[in-house]
This record gives C-alpha cells, sequence and structure tokens, in this order.
C-alpha cells in the first residue's frame, strides 16, 4: 500500500523544467529519503505534494487523494518542516506553537502537553514568552522543528530539517521521529544534504538530479550501484561533483525595505 | 498605531484650519463637521487596505505558507484575516473619531451610533478584501508604491473625503459615483452630520454589494494562490 503515489510529474518554470518526468512511491509507514544537489528539484516536487503548487502535468496521489483537487483533504492528511523560515516574527514561541496547534485541530489538553514538552525538548521553554523575532537563527529552526512534530498527521514532509540544527537536537529530532514512525506508523518523507544522516535513518532513498530521479533502492543497493563505500561516495559518483546554482531571490531586499515600513 | 494616526491628524488639522473659513464663506457651514467623517474614511481605508496587503510580507517571511498548507480551508482563512484587519481599521478610525471630538466636532446624532460602526465595518471589510485580492496578484512589494499612488489615494482624494459632491463637474461627478469610498463617506455623513450624497439606503445597499464582491474576489485569488 503506497501513501504517496507519484506518475510522470512535471513542473515547468516558464522554460525551465525543474521537475521532469518523475514517478515514484513512497510505502505506508516508510522513512523515506528525497536527495539531491542545490537546485534538483526537491522542494519543488515537496511543494507539490503538499498543495503549494500546481503541476505542469503528471499525476501525484497522496493518502489517495490529488492535492491539486482535493487539496483540503490532502492537507489534513500531512504535516510540513520547512527549508526556509515560515514562523511569525510577530508572535512568541508559544504563540506559535499555539496557533499551530490550533489551525490543526490538536484538542486543547493535549495541546498544552505537547507544547510543553517540545519546547523543553528543543530547549526553548524558558524563552517561550519571548517574540521569535529576538531569536537567533538555531533557536528559530528549533522551533519549527517543534511546531511541526506538534501534531501527529499520518506523513510528515520534512525538507533540509537539520540544516542548521546542532547535533544534539538533530539526535533529539530523529529519535523522535523513529518513535513515530514506529508507535504511530507515521510515514516520514526527507530530503537533506548530509549522507550519513540518510544512511542511518531512510529506509528507502531517491536520488534526483536536474529534475529527474536518477537512482533509487536503499542505501545499499545506491552504494552497489555506484561501486561506492560510502553513500556520500555513491551520491556524489552519480550526481556529479560540480557546485550546482541557484537564484537568490529578493528576499534580502525585501527584508530591508520591511524594517523601513514597519518602523512606525 | 499611534504612527498610522499621524496622516489623518495632519490631513484634519491642516485641512480643517486652512479651508475652514473659505467654507464657511462659501456658505456652507462648519468645515470641520464636514471633513471628519471624511477623514475616518480615510484612515479607514489606508489601514485596510495596508492589512490586506499584508499577505505579502507573510509570503515573503514565509509565514504564509505555515497557515496555506493547513487543514483549514483557504476562505476561511482569508476571511479570518480579512476580519481580523477590518476590526483593526474601525479601531483606527474610531480613535480618529474621539481626537476630533476633542477638536471641536459635534456629531447630530449619537442615537446613530451602532448604525455608523456596522458602516465603519462594512467599509473596512470591503477595502481589506481588496487589498487581500491584489496582494495575493503580487509576488513581492515592488508593486506596493504603485497601488498606494494609483489605486488608493486617487479612491481617496475623489471620494469626496475633502470637498462636498454638490456642484462637481460631471466626468469627476461620474468618478466618484465609481468609488465604493465616496458611499462609505456618504454614510458615514449621513449619520454623524445628517448631510447627504446619495441617501444612506444607496449608500448601504452599494457598499453590501461591493463588500461581498470584493470578499467574493479577494477569497478566490487568495485560494489561487501558489508559492
Amino acid at each position: 500500500m503506497n501513501i504517496i503515489e507519484v506518475k510522470n510529474l512535471v513542473k515547468k518554470f516558464g522554460d525551465f523544467v525543474a521537475v521532469d518526468d518523475i514517478s515514484f512511491d513512497v510505502k505506508r509507514g516508510e522513512i523515506f529519503a528525497f536527495l539531491g544537489p542545490n537546485g534538483a528539484g526537491k522542494s519543488t516536487t515537496i511543494k507539490m505534494l503538499t498543495t503549494l503548487l500546481n503541476p505542469t502535468s503528471g499525476s501525484l496521489l497522496l493518502d489517495g487523494n490529488n492535492p491539486v483537487l482535493d487539496s483540503n483533504k490532502v492537507r489534513k492528511s500531512f504535516g510540513i518542516v520547512f527549508q526556509d523560515p515560515s514562523l511569525d516574527d510577530e508572535l512568541t514561541a508559544w504563540e506559535n506553537m499555539e496557533f499551530h496547534g490550533v489551525l490543526y485541530d490538536v484538542p486543547k489538553k493535549l495541546r498544552r502537553e505537547r507544547i510543553e514538552y517540545l519546547l523543553k525538548f528543543v530547549e526553548l521553554w524558558d524563552r517561550k514568552n519571548s517574540l521569535v523575532k529576538e531569536f537567533s537563527g538555531g533557536m528559530k529552526r528549533r522551533l519549527e522543528i517543534a511546531r511541526g512534530l506538534l501534531h501527529h498527521p499520518k506523513i510528515i514532509f520534512l525538507d533540509e530539517p537539520t540544516l542548521g540544527l546542532d547535533p544534539q537536537t538533530r539526535n533529539h529530532m530523529w529519535n523522535y521521529l523513529k518513535e513515530l514512525n514506529k508507535n504511530e506508523g507515521t510515514t516520514i518523507f526527507f530530503t537533506t544534504h548530509y549522507m550519513e544522516e540518510a544512511e542511518k535513518i531512510a529506509q528507502r532513498i531517491s536520488i534526483i538530479d536536474n529534475g529527474k530521479i536518477i537512482a533509487s533502492g536503499t542505501a545499499d543497493e545506491l552504494k552497489a550501484k555506484a561501486n561506492a563505500t560510502s553513500l556520500e561516495d555513491a551520491f556524489l559518483s552519480l550526481t556529479g561533483k560540480t557546485i550546482r546554482q541557484e537564484d537568490a531571490g529578493t528576499k534580502d531586499a525585501m527584508r530591508m525595505r520591511r524594517r523601513m515600513w514597519t518602523k512606525r | 498605531m499611534i504612527g498610522s494616526l499621524a496622516q489623518p491628524l495632519l490631513f484634519l488639522v491642516s485641512l480643517s484650519f486652512g479651508f475652514g473659513p473659505i467654507f464657511q464663506k462659501a456658505g456652507d457651514g462648519n468645515y470641520l463637521n464636514f471633513l471628519v467623517p471624511g477623514i475616518i474614511g480615510m484612515s479607514i481605508i489606508f489601514s485596510a487596505v495596508f492589512s490586506g496587503m499584508e499577505i505579502i510580507w507573510d509570503r515573503q517571511f514565509g509565514f504564509l505558507k505555515e497557515t496555506l498548507v493547513a487543514p483549514v480551508s483557504r476562505f476561511n482563512i482569508m476571511f479570518g484575516r480579512t476580519l481580523g484587519g477590518a476590526t483593526m481599521s474601525v479601531l483606527q478610525g474610531l480613535l480618529v473619531l474621539v481626537i476630533s471630538l476633542f477638536m471641536g466636532f459635534r456629531p447630530t446624532s449619537w442615537p446613530l451610533f451602532p448604525i455608523l460602526l456596522l458602516m465603519m465595518l462594512l467599509v473596512a471589510v470591503l477595502f481589506t478584501a481588496l487589498g487581500t485580492m491584489i496582494a495575493s496578484l503580487l509576488e513581492d512589494m515592488q508593486g506596493f508604491q504603485l497601488i498606494i499612488n494609483f489605486l488608493v489615494m486617487p479612491l481617496f482624494f475623489l471620494s469626496g473625503a475633502i470637498f462636498p459632491l454638490q456642484g462637481l463637474p460631471k466626468a469627476l461627478n461620474i468618478i466618484a459615483s465609481l468609488d465604493p469610498l465616496a458611499y462609505g463617506i456618504d454614510a458615514f455623513r449621513s449619520l454623524l452630520i445628517n448631510v447627504s450624497h446619495f441617501g444612506l439606503g444607496t449608500d448601504i445597499l452599494i457598499l453590501s454589494i461591493t463588500s461581498l464582491i470584493f470578499l467574493g474576489l479577494g477569497s478566490y485569488f487568495f485560494s489561487k494562490i501558489q508559492i
């Protein structure tokens, strides 16, 4: 039984083909890693799976529902930790958690318990009433992780969740996720640039490069395929050693302008 | 909040003291009384459009994603945001009203106050939804200044907020009659100082219909947002 089914998925932005005819499945209860260099199409694929972006063509099923047509049903079945920040800076850590819990209909008693547990878990409990904009990058990241774990969906997407996390929190987080996977059968779909992490945690791995899936299988199968001793070597021999370009976007200019506007 | 009161106050003080004597001489009575409903409308339209457009910030800073993937229908999200923004705008309008009382503004009928509140809310909802609609179509803040200069400013200046619509050139009159804010301010005026150009019934009807239209359009475009 597959919880995610992707067939011939294509996403074009103008002339640029971000995702080029990919197909893959993720089994229910599986821990699945989606690896690839920068700009390979990982985040674009996750955005399509999580109803944020409509595909150009191809079919997608999440727990039997189509993210384009049944977006509300699909949104009930997953949780996500985004690659880039998605916290409300003007709220406190606790308020961000509470808001998330209310949005996802976590019953009040359970919500309060979990918020306390998770904020202690990422060591932000004593800062729970501080505004997020006062937090450092690492603290924000930890709060995002805690928030992503607040409700227990059928599928959790984690887009480079460990980027900028200290080893302690990273370790903690994976233990928590593995428990969740074992106890509640939660499917976990994650991307990462840390190969040893993928090797240790994922049951199955797909490698995507330039919008195409170039290899799939267990870590051992991939190593055998590339004739490598570690997953990192396998990854490098499959995707090559050139560094990929990714657009920086207009975010920095925005940040400055926002400061000008909100300084009332 | 304090900062955003500066602009309406500046208009209120400079215009009422500046044009007051001429207005009086022209036989139109007390200009402050005429102006206050207009400035209330002004503070509502500015803060409503701004709060509708806050979606652009949320998009740029990522928080929008969090709400867009939540298992809540996008209409509910948009409606909730609109009501929140509209409430803030109404409060802003009320603050202007309170301040104008200290400046010597005297409304003719207090019993109509609840209806006035309702009208203010209607105007605020209308323009917050408009802001939401525009923000849903914009990727970043590049177009923001354009919207302010070519939409919000004209809507305000041509609404009859600072001058009477009677006896205007025909073209200007037609433009004013297409401006939803004109009906809002007209409604405020008829409820506060019992002076009306279109008639309160027309005002309520037009405001209700345009609010519904913009709520519909706003939630349609909001539901189509892709990131």
